[in-house]
């Protein structure tokens, strides 16, 4: 569909919001804990800030939540009973506050979750969320998402792209029919395009590497050792692949309680080292450097090669996260 | 600083040992680990307030292992980790050299462990009052209310184990989370699944700790994991009597003295 | 898979369990739903996520050939948590089965072709499942060889179809167990399977060479294959990478940029020298 352009003002988002949650959605928006932001469940307006480049974690647990029950089960000795989870009903949720970054994101991962073989828990999940960007004022030396094909403005992902102007209202970008629903049902809210341009409100993010270059290098990059040198201070933690909102590894976890249980689809990481270690004690990426390189070369070359999605969306998170300040754009732009 | 620095790139130049592994300039404010093979190269470290990474968990690494002897540039949190990898038989003295580097970024050698045991009986370990409080604050609750208060503490872990990796302490080849016969610890990140594993930490550090804090830098979710290994610091110390690295001394949970008190049994 | 949730297992009743070798164990599997047995279909050369609803899944592949219907097999050792669980299963116990996956032997391809199979040890399972296809379509093929070695006799698998295929006239077949790994009555070879291999000395022409075993005995197979004359396109063998989901989306199995359990497991050797050496 055509995107359509409306304004917004400051009140009206604030009116937009209560709606939202008076409607009963579930909200999830950036909310300031201490040291870290993180999108979680809001009910209030002023729960939510906007002192934040990107949040600490990604949004992407309202689609691949941490833990997800596949099936739960009942066992007997003549007979085992298994409930399907995907017969369960999903919230509607409101992710409120994403970055263009983030949005991008749930283009490779509904991919994962939809090539070869269907995800329909993933699927369900995601029909029941409406995404709400607010593009970025501002950027930090963690971000690349210009060298990844997406961008401050970048609409790629989202249901409404909001631009704060200089007035301290908002343009919406209305990209998607669901978007044009939100619209419809709160038509009073939406005014007239504003005449302020969208590209005078957002943040410029240096260019630092040509995506395509990056991809065509690593094709011959597998034997070097940049891999070592860059992840020898890396300590094996799953952090830089939990922050991420495109990393979708996942484990197959039986969890039971006498008779009853259930089996659990949860987070993995191939940064963990027993990831893809063989019963026979063999291990395929036997050093934290064979680990790194799958990172990078997944990411930036079979993902983009194979599937023609991004790999990456430059958020940055995973740098910012890493307790040892691995850096993701470091790494890629030593290649 | 330019004595550390002189005397990395005389280790080097001179072969005593293959690396060095200090602190260099991070992304924006923040420092990183690096690791230093030629002695031009020692230029690069820096030593400030910001340098919080415990590089002791390093020296247990196979692949850094590999990398020949180190020598490692050690502020006092990380000489307590070293003393006490020493006193768990994880390190040799011969094994590597110690850089010690004040808070004024002061060179102190040392030539030996039991010189960087006489070090740190200056430098006893102390829980910061503002963690005391607010400690004593948790221990006042009702088990239901503390309960609920760490479920809700820990709702954002999702079990990255960074934790884990960043401690110098835990150095086991295969965790007690990586086996499943029996699966003692479950591995999804749920409330339960989460306490469990935090718990089990900080049970396993009991009377090991040195309070590095570490742990709770390491957590990308910024939890504040290390109240409960500070907690367990207070309980030992309450029960056993002030413990510190040392390799005159047993580990407190690992010894048994007829005079222990055992308090804890109700 | 009838169930368009992917993670749902078929439920499945085990009617025979057979003791192969010293933790070794067959299970003979039949569907508890008569209609998702009559729907269900599978070729040689996939496997399955084989469990115990409550313990856990392991990857084995499917042994038995698609040619036989009305039940699937499997082969496994003890080793872990869940194949220790599976072991202790009795005769009329229900288990978990998700499958079939991943890619498949071409037989059509080799229809006029000779066939060589060599397998060593607990890699038998795989080829078991090819091996009966073509012994159950065996006019389709030329000669049918097969060359197994295990490291004593005991840990031989299939002995009973080892004496049948053994007896067969249309087949030549060369057992072979480990020096030292013989008994008394042993009249099979001694032996490491690429030596025996190469004693043997199989004709390359119009062959397919399907090569199945731990990674040391394909390390000192291939070279013997590549002097025999064998080129890399008609060179197979099945990849055991560890695998959880089966269908491409946990990542464990990623190789370069190909999924053991989506492009594989079966490969030639042209496509296996394509991926990095991460399996």
């Amino acid at each position: 569909m055509q995107t359509e352009n409306y304004t917004i003002r400051k009140a009206s988002l604030e009116k937009l919001f209560n709606n939202l949650v008076e409607k009963g959605k579930t909200v999830y928006a950036p909310k300031a804990k201490g040291k870290v932001v993180l999108f979680e469940n809001v009910e209030r307006f002023d729960e939510i800030t906007e002192d934040y480049i990107v949040t600490t974690n990604s949004a992407k647990s309202v689609v691949f939540p941490r833990v997800e029950e596949v099936f739960s089960y009942k066992k007997t000795k003549e007979k085992t009973e298994i409930s399907d989870a995907s017969a369960n009903s999903f919230p509607d949720v409101v992710l409120w506050g994403s970055r263009p970054c983030d949005a991008a994101a749930f283009i490779p991962l509904t991919n994962t979750f939809n090539r070869d073989y269907t995800d329909i828990i993933y699927n369900k999940r995601f029909e029941k969320i409406l995404i709400l960007t607010f593009s970025c004022s501002k950027c930090d030396e963690y971000c690349f998402c210009t060298s990844v094909n997406s961008g401050t403005g970048n609409t790629a992902g989202s249901d409404i792209l909001f631009t704060k102007l200089s007035t301290g209202d908002f343009l919406a970008e209305v990209i998607t029919e669901k978007g044009k629903l939100l619209v419809e049902e709160n038509s009073s809210l939406f005014e007239a395009k504003p005449a302020e341009s969208k590209e005078q409100n957002l943040a410029n993010v240096k260019t630092y590497f040509n995506h395509e270059e990056v991809q065509s290098k690593l094709q011959n990059l597998f034997e070097n050792p940049v891999w070592d040198e860059k992840s020898r201070a890396c300590l094996g933690c799953g952090s830089c692949a939990f922050v991420c909102p495109v990393c979708s590894c996942f484990d197959i976890q039986d969890e039971s309680h006498g008779g009853n249980g259930s089996r659990l689809r949860c987070w993995d990481s191939c940064g963990f080292s027993l990831f893809t270690l063989h019963t026979s004690g063999h291990n395929p990426r036997e050093t934290q450097g064979a680990r790194w390189r799958q990172r990078i070369l997944h990411k930036f070359l079979y993902m983009p090669d194979q599937s023609k999605v991004a790999g990456c969306v430059g958020c940055g998170r995973c740098s910012r996260a890493c307790p040892a300040d691995i850096n993701i754009l470091d790494t890629v732009t030593s290649l | 600083m330019n004595e550390l620095i002189k005397k990395a790139a005389e280790l080097l130049e001179s072969n005593v040992v293959q690396i060095v592994i200090g602190y260099g300039k991070g992304s924006a404010e923040r420092t990183r680990t690096i690791f230093i093979t030629e002695a031009s190269g020692c230029d690069q470290l820096i030593f400030d307030s910001r340098c919080i990474q415990n590089l002791a968990v390093y020296l247990t690494k196979a692949e850094i292992k590999k990398l020949g002897k180190p020598a490692i540039v050690a502020p006092v949190p990380v000489l307590r980790s070293i003393l006490q990898l020493a006193s768990e038989n994880q390190l040799t003295e011969d094994g590597l050299v110690v850089l010690g580097v004040t808070p004024e970024s002061t060179l102190i050698e040392f030539e030996s462990f039991a010189a960087i045991e006489t070090y740190l009986a200056s430098h006893k370990i102390e829980i910061d009052e503002k963690y005391q409080k607010i400690i004593e604050g948790i221990k006042s609750m009702p088990v239901e209310e503390r309960f609920a208060y760490w479920v809700k503490e820990l709702e954002p872990c999702f079990k990255c184990y960074a934790c884990r990796a960043a401690c110098p302490l835990c150095y086991c080849t295969r965790c007690t989370v990586e086996n499943n016969q029996p699966q003692w610890i479950k591995s999804a990140s749920h409330p339960l699944g989460n306490l469990e594993w935090h718990v089990m930490r900080a049970m396993h550090h009991a009377g090991r700790c040195t309070d590095c804090d570490a742990c709770y830098e390491a957590c990308p979710m910024g939890i504040p994991i290390h109240l409960l290994t500070k907690s367990m610091l207070q309980d030992v110390t309450e029960n056993f009597g002030p413990y510190g690295p040392s390799l005159n001394k047993d580990n407190t949970l690992s010894s048994f003295k007829p005079e222990d008190k055992e308090s804890f049994i109700k | 898979m009838s169930n368009p949730n992917i993670y749902i297992p078929y439920l499945m009743r085990i009617e025979k369990i057979i003791l192969e070798a010293p933790g070794v164990k067959t299970f003979r599997l039949k569907f508890e739903n008569e209609q998702e047995a009559d729907e269900f279909n599978f070729k040689a050369g996939q496997f399955g996520e084989y469990s115990i609803v409550g313990v856990g899944e392991s990857t084995f592949c499917i042994a038995s050939s698609p040619t036989r219907k009305g039940y699937i097999e499997c082969t496994f050792r003890q080793t872990g948590r869940v194949t220790n669980a599976l072991a202790s299963a009795e005769e009329g116990d229900v288990i978990g089965f998700r499958g079939p996956y991943g890619n498949t032997f071409p037989l059509d391809d080799w229809k006029g072709k000779s066939l060589l199979f060599i397998a060593g040890g607990i890699a038998l399972p795989p080829m078991r499942c090819v091996i009966w296809n073509a012994l159950d379509l065996r006019e389709n093929f030329k000669d049918i060889t097969i060359v197994y070695g295990a490291k004593s006799v005991a840990d031989l698998v299939y002995k009973n179809e080892l004496e049948e295929w053994g007896n067969r006239l249309d087949v030549k077949l060369i057992t072979t167990v480990d020096p030292g790994g013989e008994t008394p009555g042993w009249k099979g070879e001694v032996g490491f399977v690429p030596s025996v291999l190469e004693k043997a000395a199989p004709s390359a022409e119009n062959t397919i060479a399907i090569v199945c075993g731990p990674p040391i005995m394909i390390k000192f197979t291939f070279p013997v294959l590549e002097k025999l004359g064998f080129t890399d396109d008609n060179i197979y063998t099945t990849l055991e990478n560890r695998m959880k989901c089966g269908f491409g989306k946990c990542g464990r199995c990623n190789v370069g940029e190909k999924y053991v359990c989506l492009d594989g497991p079966v490969f030639t050797n042209v496509q296996l020298k394509e991926l990095p050496a991460e399996y």
